[in-house]
């Protein structure tokens, strides 16, 4: 019961954070919503008893992410001009509707096959023994930082004064 | 009772926010917001997956937290070609950022 209020709560408060992304007219204020729809999705990650992962989800979205996108909208001076729409603007709304009804559609008349098992808590052993153990992600987690230093890298040559 | 189909409605309405956004704004940093909404969403969908479908393999959460290394890359190369555009162009509009337009 009490899930079902949390879950009802931060559904709200996320997608109201989302359309404020979409919809606000001050890029600070979009950059602020996007913080809040983060937090609500942390949320969201701990009724689905997901504790790790909403964990991660403060530290990386609404501590490194969040930061770095308030800094690239302070460094561009972009605030002024606002966040205007292109010409495309009914299109994109008729493709994102389309979207939403074609996937809305297939969930509903799915027939999902919902195991009864109450979930693992706390995750962060399981979590850890399939990232690290035997037979388990070991290869994408040894690819990974390799990705990360390349995007290190790559920011850096791409931002440094010639 | 909240089950599967709220969380995965939930994650298409946040995608689709994401989508409209992505297509519709002019300003990149708004873009590139846009694209980490749908990231998220994404997430939501396969944390809930993991939850509901096979709640003791917790593959699903795997595969979030891997698109959350993907997603802290690609905000970091993603704000460093928008401040080099800046730098060059001094404007973020994607509108107007049409070099490659032929």
């Amino acid at each position: 019961m009490g899930l079902d209020v949390a879950f009802w709560i931060l559904a709200v408060v996320g997608v109201a954070a989302a359309l404020a992304v979409v919809l606000l007219g001050d890029v600070f204020r979009a950059a602020l919503s996007l913080v809040l729809c983060f937090l609500a999705v942390a949320g969201i990650y701990i009724t689905l008893s997901a504790d790790f992962l909403a964990v991660v989800q403060i530290l990386v979205y609404v501590g490194a992410i969040s930061v770095l996108i308030i800094l690239a909208i302070m460094l561009t001076r972009e605030v002024q001009r606002g966040s205007p729409s292109n010409r495309l603007r009914i299109p994109a709304f008729l493709v994102a509707a389309l979207f939403l009804g074609g996937i809305v559609y297939a969930l509903v008349n799915t027939n999902w096959q919902i195991s009864s098992a109450p979930p693992l808590e706390p995750t962060t052993p399981a979590i850890a023994g399939l990232l690290f153990g035997e037979g388990g992600f070991i290869l994408p987690v040894e690819i990974a930082p390799i990705l990360l230093l390349a995007a290190i890298i790559g920011a850096i040559v791409l931002v440094r004064e010639k | 009772m909240v089950g599967l189909e709220h969380y995965l409605i939930l994650a298409a309405v946040l995608f689709a926010i994401g989508l409209y956004g992505a297509l519709a704004k002019r300003n990149a940093i708004i873009i590139l917001m846009s694209i980490e909404l749908m990231l998220n969403a994404v997430n939501i969908a396969m944390v809930a997956f993991s939850r509901y479908i096979v709640p003791l393999q917790l593959t699903g959460q795997i595969f979030a937290i891997f698109v959350m290394v993907v997603a802290a890359a690609e905000v970091a190369v993603g704000l460093a070609i928008i401040i080099a555009i800046y730098r060059h162009r001094k404007t973020i509009d994607a509108t107007k950022i049409d070099l490659m337009k032929w």
